[in-house]
């Protein structure tokens, strides 16, 4: 058997090992159909009950899905990081002597694959539950808003669960340090999917503006996550 | 030399857990480490893994001065503490299989492990939330000869097991330093580690002196 002590791995395929690995115990576990997509679907039905009222809910669909989708952030890093700090795994990741920004990558990857089925139904649901009408080019902007504050969000949940994964208190740690840097997401993908719901009169055009926003925030963390995970995760 | 540590201090939540501690390993060997708990054993293997900073002292581990470089002594040791790094919704031919693709091992060499550790049977299908503590400490050893590491680092490596996984794994630590390992174990069942080990060394209080 040939050594392998000693040598490093090519990073794609350590992102493609951590991307597989997170997405089968999701297949297993089940906790992101069984558990978050309900609790992010009684979000949209209890403010539908609250609000009451049909031209307000048209008004403020796009708010209530990226609002739901942030809470469901929150539920979705703790139990992305849970299985890894559960048995100790973290500190073997450490150990292994691999890139963790190769690590980072691939829990980010897998985070955006859940967040996007998640935002996928919750999308649906504001449609059927709002009465919400989507155009041709509303729905290319949509589709374009969902990647790209995906992207950033994915990113940032990463980033932020690396930081908050040995800490104690942690599960609301979490929340109290990401919600004011998702804010800018937040404000973003509503006024984007404003735009392409068309809510309150307003132009698909005026969305792409905001596109430019979430590109940049998703661009920053990407860059910023994987030069600081390694760090975080280490100390 | 594959460890040798001068006057190391690491300083671990504002306490000196290891506080002056020199010792050295030459390869091939089996050390054990005993003493009371919170002596400072674990503190010592996770230093040696490059897991924590070395406060004062110099630390040379397999070439690399841990002081400067501890990151760089990661490809080239396995750490087993307390927790096994196992994750309970895959599978134990999963758990294995996903720790040696990060460091480049072959099916084969996965398989080689299973069957070292016994756990080719129906036992590599089985989730690892299913095992009992025993067979999740095996598959956690499996994870260790997938990875053919030059220094093996163990916490307890006992503990858990059966008396016909004790006997594996005495073994396996024996077949590990045949193939050229150096091996540094934690443990409390003094008897059989005495019978395992070539050297002894004994932690108090954060230094290390021969037993």
């Amino acid at each position: 058997m040939k050594n392998i002590s000693g040598t490093r791995v090519a990073k794609g395929k350590v992102v493609t090992a951590v991307l597989l690995k997170d997405l089968r115990i999701e297949l297993r576990s089940r906790v992101v159909t069984n558990q978050v997509l309900p609790f992010a679907g009684l979000v949209l039905v209890m403010f539908a009950f609250a609000l009451d009222n049909d031209d307000v809910l048209q008004r403020v669909a796009g708010g209530l899905v990226w609002l739901a989708t942030l809470f469901s952030l929150f539920i979705i890093v703790q139990r992305s990081f849970a299985i890894d700090t559960a048995d100790g795994a973290l500190d073997s990741l450490r150990v292994a002597g691999i890139d963790l920004s190769a690590v980072f990558f691939g829990k980010a990857i897998a985070l955006a694959l859940k967040l996007v089925a998640l935002e996928i139904v919750l999308i649906c649901g504001a449609v059927l539950l709002y009465r919400v009408d989507l155009s041709a080019s509303g729905l290319v902007l949509l589709v374009t808003c969902v990647l790209c504050a995906t992207s950033g969000l994915a990113f940032v949940g990463t980033l932020y669960g690396g930081l908050t994964a040995g800490a104690k208190g942690r599960e609301t740690l979490l929340p109290l340090l990401l919600l004011p840097v998702v804010a800018p997401v937040l404000i973003a993908a509503t006024r984007a999917t404003e735009a392409a719901f068309g809510s309150g009169g307003a132009q698909t055009s005026e969305g792409w503006a905001w596109i430019g926003l979430l590109t940049v925030f998703a661009a920053v963390f990407g860059v910023g996550g994987s030069l600081a995970f390694g760090s975080l995760i280490d100390e | 030399m594959i460890v040798s540590f001068s006057d190391v201090v690491v300083v671990y939540d504002n306490f000196p857990a290891l506080a002056g501690a020199s010792f050295e390993v030459t390869s091939g060997e089996i050390v054990l480490l005993q003493g009371p708990n919170g002596a400072g054993k674990t503190t010592l293997l996770r230093a040696c893994a490059g897991l924590l900073p070395i406060a004062r002292g110099t630390a040379i581990v397999l070439g690399c001065d841990l002081g400067v470089e501890r990151h760089a002594v990661r490809t080239k040791v396995g750490l087993l503490g307390h927790a096994n790094g196992l994750f309970q919704d895959l599978t134990v031919a999963e758990n294995i299989s996903f720790w040696s693709r990060l460091i480049g091992a072959s099916d084969r060499d996965v398989e080689t492990a299973m069957q070292i550790m016994g756990l080719s049977d129906r036992l590599s299908a089985t989730r690892v939330a299913n095992l009992s503590a025993g067979q999740r400490r095996r598959c956690a050893l499996a994870t260790l000869i997938v990875r053919r590491a030059q220094l093996w680092l163990l916490d307890e490596p006992h503990a858990g097991l059966d008396s016909q996984g004790r006997d594996e794994l005495d073994k396996t630590l024996r077949s590990a330093r045949e193939a050229g390992a150096t091996v540094v174990f934690a443990s409390h069942e003094i008897d059989r580690a005495q019978n395992l080990a070539t050297r002894s060394l004994t932690v108090v209080g954060g230094v290390v002196t021969e037993s």
